[in-house]
């Protein structure tokens, strides 16, 4: 869920593209991390372990702990933490270390 | 490879409040600086810090974290500082004439060499391992907090709080703030360990801060859906019995920070175990320097502590770089130096700033010691 009005900040941007996760559209803001955008979806499940299929999301938010990794626009084990959104993004579920697809 | 390099009298690593004050110190003096860091924007950590800073005028306090980040930002700017983002260092290869400090910049190897070079790469969070700590749902506060305070996105309804520090406390009140249900915060020590003021906002907001208490356990199927607590025994074992359990889909890990230290580790620089600066830290002089010559570390690299005293260690570092080039004479300094510690003595005072007085006394102590 977005927070578009807070107490103390400035009232937010509203997202201003569309990014795919799965096949589904969803809103995101151009810029922001990928993350945030499916967070904001209620998406929390990022990618699933290699060996016991395990389900994983956002850790640690600066990159460092890769969790968050997913397969984008083809290719596997990018930071949704760090990696801002853009318009048209493909964004899917990493099976363990992901496969390589066509961009 | 020297055509292509880029040449400057001071590198410095990590674009955080400690690195920005340090190029600003270092431009003052005159001394061309190159500021690197692998994030998209720069800024560090202030960004997310939506909270009026402690202390005193000088160490301005009553000014919210991302006001100081955008001042600071707005005076290297001014003065000329040089900021890469998104260029991780991988690499840093000692030169006659300095330290060839490797980055990646754009999908490519890119270098610059630099006379003197600054630290300033900050820390990470620590991780906690319970049953079900791998669920989504489970994060670091500090990445709840970006969520909420930075891309304003809320990472659940409902948090449970592990750690009731500075960060744990600020965390908790921010995302309530934003909207997020904070449950309840879990402490295992038996006492809170942040400040007051915080942890009094939060009980007059309804949250209880259970102290002498801890996560056991986090069910889910594929997030989390649940948190149980239980009371510690005097061993810090979960008393049987006491164990509750909260309906939550966040849980936020805010259980202390780990300096980032790699680049020291790979220069060679000499360090000190000391557990309440948050492990191994590099040995630095009163001049910020490391055990190795040239190389200076400033922030939470040498000790996870607080955005204000990383600005003014970032400002020794500065001014210490800039006198070693001869850009700023001794007395001059001298005097600077003097102020700038005086400063940050005064940050560092209180039954909170003792500890850490304490600690940093040691570290100074290990660089008088011979190696």
């Amino acid at each position: 869920m977005r927070v578009p009005f807070h107490p103390i900040l400035d009232d937010d941007e509203e997202p201003d593209c569309t990014i795919y996760h799965n096949g589904e559209a969803i809103p995101a803001k151009t810029g922001e991390p990928i993350a945030a955008a499916l967070l904001a979806a209620g998406v929390k499940v990022f990618r699933e372990t290699a060996k016991r299929r395990r389900p994983r999301g956002i850790y640690c938010g600066i990159g460092r702990c890769t969790d968050c990794v997913m397969v984008v626009d083809g290719e596997p084990n990018v930071r949704t933490c760090v990696t801002p959104a853009r318009a048209g993004m493909r964004i899917e579920t990493q099976k363990g270390l992901g496969e390589w697809k066509a961009p | 490879m020297e055509g292509s390099m880029k040449h400057a009298q001071i590198v410095i690593v990590g674009a955080g409040p400690a690195g920005l004050s340090a190029g600003i110190e270092a431009a003052k003096a005159g001394a061309s600086c190159v500021i690197l860091d692998e994030n998209a924007k720069p800024g560090g950590q202030l960004f997310k810090q939506i909270h009026k800073f402690f202390g005193s005028w000088e160490h301005k306090a009553g000014v919210r974290g991302y006001t100081i980040g955008s001042r600071l930002l707005r005076e290297t700017e001014e003065l000329g500082v040089e900021t890469l983002l998104d260029a991780p260092v991988y690499g840093l290869f000692p030169d006659e004439k300095g330290i060839i400090v490797s980055y990646m910049k754009n999908g490519r190897e890119e270098a610059v060499l630099g006379k003197k070079l600054i630290l300033a790469t900050g820390s990470t969070e620590n991780a906690l391992a319970f049953p079900g700590g791998t669920l989504p749902g489970v994060m670091g506060a500090g990445c709840a907090q970006t969520m909420v305070n930075v891309h304003r996105v809320l990472p659940g309804k409902r948090a449970v709080m592990v750690g009731s520090g500075n960060v744990g406390l600020i965390v908790a009140y921010q995302l309530m703030q934003a909207g997020t249900d904070v449950a309840v915060i879990v402490e295992a020590a038996p006492l809170v360990g942040g400040y007051g003021v915080h942890a009094s906002k939060i009980r007059r907001a309804g949250t209880p801060i259970l102290v002498g208490h801890t996560i056991t356990a986090v069910q889910g199927k594929t997030t989390v859906e649940a948190v149980s607590i239980a009371e510690l025994d005097a061993d810090f074992q979960p008393r049987a019995g006491t164990e509750k359990t909260f309906e939550a889909d966040t849980v936020c890990v805010a259980v202390g920070l780990s300096p980032l230290t790699e680049l020291a580790w790979m220069a060679g620089c000499d360090f000190t175990y000391i557990p309440s600066l948050g492990g191994h830290v590099p040995i630095h002089n009163e001049n910020m320097e490391t055990t190795v010559a040239g190389l200076y570390a400033a922030g939470d690299i040498t000790g996870s502590e607080e955005a204000s005293t990383a600005m003014e260690e970032g400002r020794l570092a500065g001014i210490a770089a800039a006198e070693s080039l001869g850009l700023i004479n001794k007395d001059e300094a001298k005097k600077m130096k003097v102020a700038v510690w005086a400063s940050m003595n005064a940050l560092r005072t209180g039954p909170f700033g003792q500890k850490r007085t304490e600690a940093k006394a040691q570290l100074l102590e290990s660089a008088r010691r011979p190696q």
